[in-house]
């Protein structure tokens, strides 16, 4: 473990207020990725400000007909909430693929979106990393590269995003909520996350001295067309390779509204609103599907372990697709995919 | 050339470690104040300061259950804790399960199924299980599996680990 | 015999399931100071600076030992040569300036307590003078040195056999040929536990040394050589073992660092490593294995070739004799084996579950496999066609293999008959269903061992060995024997084990401590009987008085007649008319070196896999395995020995690579989350059969161990049934999907 001073934030503003005068600090929250992080000596921050009891920890709704989920109430309270199981089921049940019911009762819904990469580089202190140490190259490039990125990479950094959650939260088009010293700001989900870029050492566009308050989902939630289908290497408790968020409106037999966002192949959750615009007014068949699959997937590019990375999105967009149309969404539980 | 030490931060001893404050735990219904660092996790708390060495460390990093207690009622990772943030907590470890003498009926089963070898995991394992019955969402062995899946065990005791979490919880339920 | 077959729960169970088992790092001791460990960089070169300036600057540092200012430790390689060392010059932590491998310890930083020794030991600066380094297997195809073959059977376990006949010609001229080439990664052992030493410096500076092996008299000697100490100077003990699965066989460097720093600060010490750290310690060897069978069309065996390149370090020259199995097992006229062995900048590889049979088998019984395939054969008949009943190595007889019975026992609980030959002809919804099969081997070995029996007049019972129990069973095996051959409950039976300064054990590998140590409680067991009988006939009026000592047991605390359970007198009588209260004697137990039979355990192993047809996804829904290992001392625990090797292997065949960056010459993967081991969820049904097997011959209880059996030829099953589902055939291992899919 490094060395580090502790402080316990006592309210949403004393939490700004530490960060902005402490470039160098961290919140923490659950713990489960900054503990980690800080044990590999990956993280180095010079402060922790424990912000673990503020008052984010609760689920409301909110009057345009969505929900309002604290930034601190725990993965596994979510994934279990009555409004979120009956209104937002792949919110639910993309939570529940990902990491053990331990972390999930550990992890905040915050620090789900602040998680940092798996990359093998970026966890060895030893080696070269861009995200860790800018400037001092990327080893994943030439190095062993399997469970990188296929879209949306740089010269600078093919790491993935490892979570499940955002996933869901991608194809939901939540609203992150945040607040800085210059006050609240709502960033859209598809813009918290960036692609790395010349700085991949920046995973979001959450400014060093602001707070995540909340996620807020809208009022459509797809609770009688979705499906969260994770592929990875053993049946549970692993990162995707793969995985994908689908979820339809379906109205007289054809597509009214589709989305459609893939974890494990990019930096940020994975998603094109011309992939769900192919998809709308068409038959939820086979076609349809591949054709979507094929605009969200242009311009991916393998390396040398990982391009199976590709033909595999395929399969599980155009699955994920079948399973949201029939109604039946892949159960984590269940290790048969359906 | 040494490497540089590019990690220092300016204007912080990194080398004086932290103070310690003191915290109180609720371990196995007993209060306990232990005067720790703030890098003290609560699994080496349990095991260092306390000496409550029935939790298990596999890992450190949140990969393995070994090191799984309960925290006000939940399952946790306790070396991904600090125990610093942990201050007045209830904390429950395998230490604390069997009342006056009987084992609790998870404890019972592991042994009656064979649900372990070398037992290093089994601590964390128990108290995994225990904490799968309390949140009642496992009701059949696909998602016992699915929910015990945070805790491996290398010897590879799974199935006995589901068939005897399946006694403990016929047991509890015909005896509440 | 009461206890001695039977489902008898664990004696440790209570113990495990309380949290009160204390493991090496657990020890309770005063005044203890904490090491952390720092590690090389890169893989190979000469340390030129370590500043340990700043580490020294944190409060609560007490010190930091590397090369340049260590105590003394030998200078010569014998001095650091365990009981189950290889050939060459041993790694030694700390010794000097060569970095020999990434991940190599170079530094110790001692704390008052763990946190500041990690968070010193992170201040330590490095300066290496770099070297180029290969660790990459591949790179030494062309150079690797060959391994020479045996000339005459046992005269060196590890060696290829000696080839027979022609194979080449016999090849040429097959009807039906097959050849593939098998590859299986570096796979490590990471048992939960982490490696860890806890050494408690004695006021009269002797050391008691709490630490993770399997085999305390080995670490006990072990730390004498290094560091020049008196063996009556240095106890180990190690009652409870978190896994090690092999990799606790050696002496691991932890404990001479933690003997190190205790000496040179005359402290008590404790060295834990990170999981990280542990990925510089031993693992399974990565090996590419070429096989070639030719057979008539009748599916009779002609010829077959087994090729090898695996990998050493470039300090020892470990190796074992996977190529052996494929000669051992079925008829077969005419074998030859090639073996190579690659030196590269990495650690010592080390034995793990299994060792040599577990990477040998899975790549003959894919093979076999593929043959049956060629041969239009259903792949059980194929083995049973060549079957044999001689070790075809040595053309020695079994002295018992009941094989044929697994065969048989496993395809019907398996319900193999209904198997339909083609692949991909099986079928659930969306997934393909596949069965496949595989054969199992190992050796039944026995080692000599030394056992202590205090039996009182009140019925208790301590026996004493110095050997390990490392989640194998051992205390309770021991329990069950011991109550079985001196006529007392179980619960009135103490075992004692894990202690140096018990009676002599080699280390608990093999899978041949159940053999040996309950043939010595045996042993001294009847050494007690003949003393008690002593006494029973000076007593007036004995029914044992013109009894001979071979017909009288030990039962319910009485010596008996064996023929005549009248004929008895109570051990308590017994020993108050001798005048004494306890009886307490040591005997070693030796196994006669048996030239005219092969000893080996069998198995037959049945897998289901079911895989998405479309996105390569494999579940082993079902696996039976059949077992043949002479008699079963309690069925439980053996039950779970061979379930646990099922997971092992079900890891292997889907799950288990080290992911080694040849660029840096590092573990990219060295930790429990990215090196994946199973997870309850990829583990269904397993059944495990044991059949009948009486050996009157192997020893006289009839044992022949169970640890390594379980896993041997369930990465081919799983292969093999993969192929049966897909009709593709996955060679490297592990089978990942992205190589169902390419």
């Amino acid at each position: 473990m490094i060395n580090f001073r502790y402080t316990r934030a006592t309210d949403v503003g004393d939490a700004v207020r530490q960060i902005a005068a402490e470039p160098k600090a961290k919140f923490i929250a659950g713990g489960t990725n900054i503990l980690d992080l800080m044990k590999y000596e990956v993280e180095q921050p010079t402060q922790l400000i424990d912000i673990s009891h503020l008052p984010l920890r609760i689920i409301e709704e909110v009057p345009s007909g969505g929900l309002r989920i604290g930034a601190l109430v725990p993965n596994s309270d979510l994934a279990y909430h009555p409004l979120i199981e009956a209104r937002y089921p792949i919110l639910s049940s993309a939570i529940l693929a990902g990491a053990s019911q331990q972390l999930r009762n550990m992890a905040s819904t915050g620090g789900n979106l602040m998680q940092r990469t798996r990359c093998f580089y970026f966890y060895d202190t030893v080696t070269p990393c861009n995200k860790r140490e800018p400037g001092s190259g990327c080893s994943a490039i030439e190095g062993i590269n399997r469970i990188n990125a296929i879209l949306g990479t740089s010269e600078a950094c093919i790491a993935t995003h490892p979570s499940d959650m955002c996933v869901a939260l991608a194809a939901l088009e939540a609203t992150v909520h945040v607040i800085g010293p210059s006050g609240e700001r709502a960033i859209p989900f598809a813009d918290f996350h960036r692609l790395p870029g010349g700085t991949p050492e920046i995973d979001t566009n959450l400014a060093p001295d602001e707070i995540i308050m909340a996620v807020e989902l809208p009022p459509q939630g797809f609770a009688s067309h979705y499906s969260y289908l994770k592929i990875r290497d053993r049946l549970s408790y692993a990162f995707a390779l793969v995985s994908a968020a689908a979820a339809l409106e379906l109205d007289g037999g054809r597509i009214a509204e589709a989305r459609l966002a893939l974890g494990g192949v990019a930096h940020k959750p994975w998603r094109r609103v011309e992939a769900e615009a192919a998809l709308r007014g068409e038959v939820p068949d086979r076609a349809a599907f591949a054709k979507a699959a094929d605009i969200l997937l242009r311009g991916s590019c393998g390396f040398a372990h990982n391009g199976f990375k590709i033909g595999l999105a395929h399969r599980v967009i155009e699955r994920t697709l079948m399973q949201a149309a029939h109604g039946t969404p892949q159960i984590q539980a269940i290790k048969k995919i359906r | 050339m040494a490497e540089p030490l590019t990690r220092t931060p300016k204007g912080w001893d990194r080398l004086s470690p932290p103070s310690k404050v003191a915290i109180t735990l609720h371990v196995n219904d007993v209060p306990r104040t232990l005067t720790i660092a703030s890098w003290t996790t609560l699994l080496d708390a349990l095991r260092n300061d306390l000496g409550l060495t029935g939790t298990k460390k596999g890992c450190d990093h949140g990969q393995c259950g070994a090191c799984t207690v309960l925290v006000d009622g939940r399952r946790v990772n306790s070396c991904l804790v600090l125990a610093i943030m942990m201050n007045d907590a209830r904390v429950t470890t395998v230490e604390g399960l069997a009342k006056d003498g009987a084992l609790h009926p998870v404890q019972q089963a592991f042994i009656d199924h064979d649900a372990f070898q070398c037992g290093y995991c089994t601590p964390g394992q128990i108290m995994s299980a225990v904490a799968l019955i309390s949140e009642g969402r496992a009701r059949n062995a696909d998602e016992i599996r699915e929910l015990m899946s945070g805790n491996i065990c290398r010897c590879g005791a799974y199935p006995r680990i589901v068939a005897a979490i399946q006694q403990a919880m016929a047991a509890m339920e015909s005896k509440p | 015999m009461t206890y001695i077959g039977t489902a008898t729960s664990r004696v440790d169970g209570h113990a495990k399931v309380t949290g009160t088992a204390t493991y090496a790092a657990e020890a309770k001791t005063t005044g203890l100071v904490h090491g952390s460990v720092v590690t090389s960089s890169i893989a190979k070169g000469r340390i030129v600076r370590i500043d340990v300036s700043d580490a020294l600057r944190v409060d609560r540092v007490i010190d930091v030992l590397t090369h340049a200012n260590r105590p003394p430790m030998a200078d010569a390689d014998s001095g650091y040569k365990d009981e189950v060392a290889p050939d060459g010059s041993p790694f030694r932590p700390l010794y000097d300036d060569r970095i020999l491998f990434s991940g190599q310890p170079i530094a110790l930083v001692v704390a008052e307590d763990p946190e500041t020794a990690q968070f010193a030991a992170s201040l330590v600066r490095v300066e290496y003078a770099e070297e180029p380094h290969v660790t990459e297997m591949y790179r030494r195809w062309d150079d690797a040195p060959a391994l020479k073959a045996v000339a005459k059977p046992g005269e060196n376990p590890f060696s290829p056999p000696k080839p027979r006949g022609n194979a080449k010609a016999a090849l040429a001229a097959a009807a039906v040929r097959h050849q593939g080439d098998y590859y299986v990664p570096v796979e490590y052992h990471n048992p939960m536990e982490l490696y860890g030493s806890t050494v408690t410096y004695e006021s009269d500076g002797t050391l008691t040394v709490f630490d993770k092996t399997q085999g305390v008299q080995n670490v006990q000697c072990y730390l004498c050589g290094v560091f020049a100490l008196a063996p009556e100077r240095v106890q180990v003990l190690s009652p409870f073992t978190g896994g090690a699965f092999g990799s606790g066989l050696r002496p691991q460097y932890q404990v001479v660092l933690a003997a190190l720093a205790a000496l040179a600060l005359k402290r008590s010490v404790r060295v834990v490593l990170t999981r990280q750290q542990m990925y510089g310690l031993g693992y399974r060897p990565a090996m590419i294995q070429r096989i070639e069978l030719g057979a008539k069309g009748d599916g009779t065996l002609e010829a077959m070739t087994h090729d090898a390149i695996t990998m050493t370090s470039q300090y020892e020259h470990f190796y074992r004799q996977e190529t052996g199995w494929s000669g051992l097992l079925y008829q077969c006229p005419n074998a030859t084996y090639a073996h190579r062995v690659a030196p590269l900048d990495l650690p010592t590889p080390c034995d793990m579950r299994a060792p040599s049979a577990a990477t040998g088998v899975y790549a003959l019984e894919c093979a076999m496999d593929e043959l049956a395939v060629a041969l239009g054969l259903d792949p059980l008949e194929l083995r049973q066609r060549c079957y044999s009943d001689r070790d075809q190595n040595t053309n020695r007889p079994y002295s018992s293999k009941n094989l044929h019975e697994c065969y048989r026992q496993g395809a019907e609980a398996f319900g193999w008959e209904k198997r339909s030959p083609e692949p991909r002809s099986m079928r659930d919804g969306s997934e393909l269903v596949g069965w496949g099969m595989a054969t199992g081997v190992w050796e039944a070995l026995q080692v000599p061992i030394a056992v202590r029996i205090a039996l009182t007049a009140n019925g208790h019972a301590e026996v004493s060995c110095a050997t390990s129990d490392i989640g194998t069973g051992t205390y309770t095996i021991m329990a069950q024997v011991a109550a079985d051959m001196l006529g007392v409950p179980l619960d009135q039976v103490t075992i004692r084990l894990g202690d140096s300064t018990l009676p002599q054990s080699p280390v608990e590998g093999g899978s041949w401590i159940a053999a040996s140590v309950a043939n010595g409680i045996a042993t001294t067991s009847d050494a007690i009987r003949d003393e008690l009988l002593g006494l029973a006939k000076q007593m007036p009026n004995s029914p044992l008085s013109d009894i001979a000592p071979g017909e009288v047991v030990l039962v319910d605390g009485k010596l008996m007649s064996a023929r005549d359970p009248a004929r008895a007198v109570s051990i308590a009588d017994t020993m108050r008319h001798g005048g004494i209260d306890r009886i307490e004697l040591e005997k070693t137990t030796r196994f006669p070196k048996d030239e005219t039979h092969s000893h080996n355990t069998h198995s037959a192993i049945f897998a289901e896999v079911k895989v998405d047809e479309e996105l390569g996804v494999i579940r082993v829904t079902r696996v039976v395995s059949t077992v043949a290992a002479g008699r079963i001392l309690n069925t439980k625990t053996a039950s779970s020995q061979i379930l646990g090797g099922v997971v092992w292997g079900i890891g292997m065949a889907l799950h288990e690579e080290t992911l080694l960056d040849h660029t840096f010459g590092r573990v990219m993967n060295a930790n429990i989350a990215e090196y994946h081991v199973p997870v309850n969820a990829d583990i269904h049904d397993i059944d495990v059969i044991f059949v009948d097997e009486p050996d009157d011959s192997i020893n006289r209880l009839g044992i022949k161990g169970l640890g390594e059996i379980g896993i041997v030829g369930v990465a081919a099953a799983v292969a093999n049934a993969v192929y049966h589902a897909t009709g593709k055939r996955v060679r490297d291992l592990p089978i990942t999907l992205d190589k169902l899919l390419a």
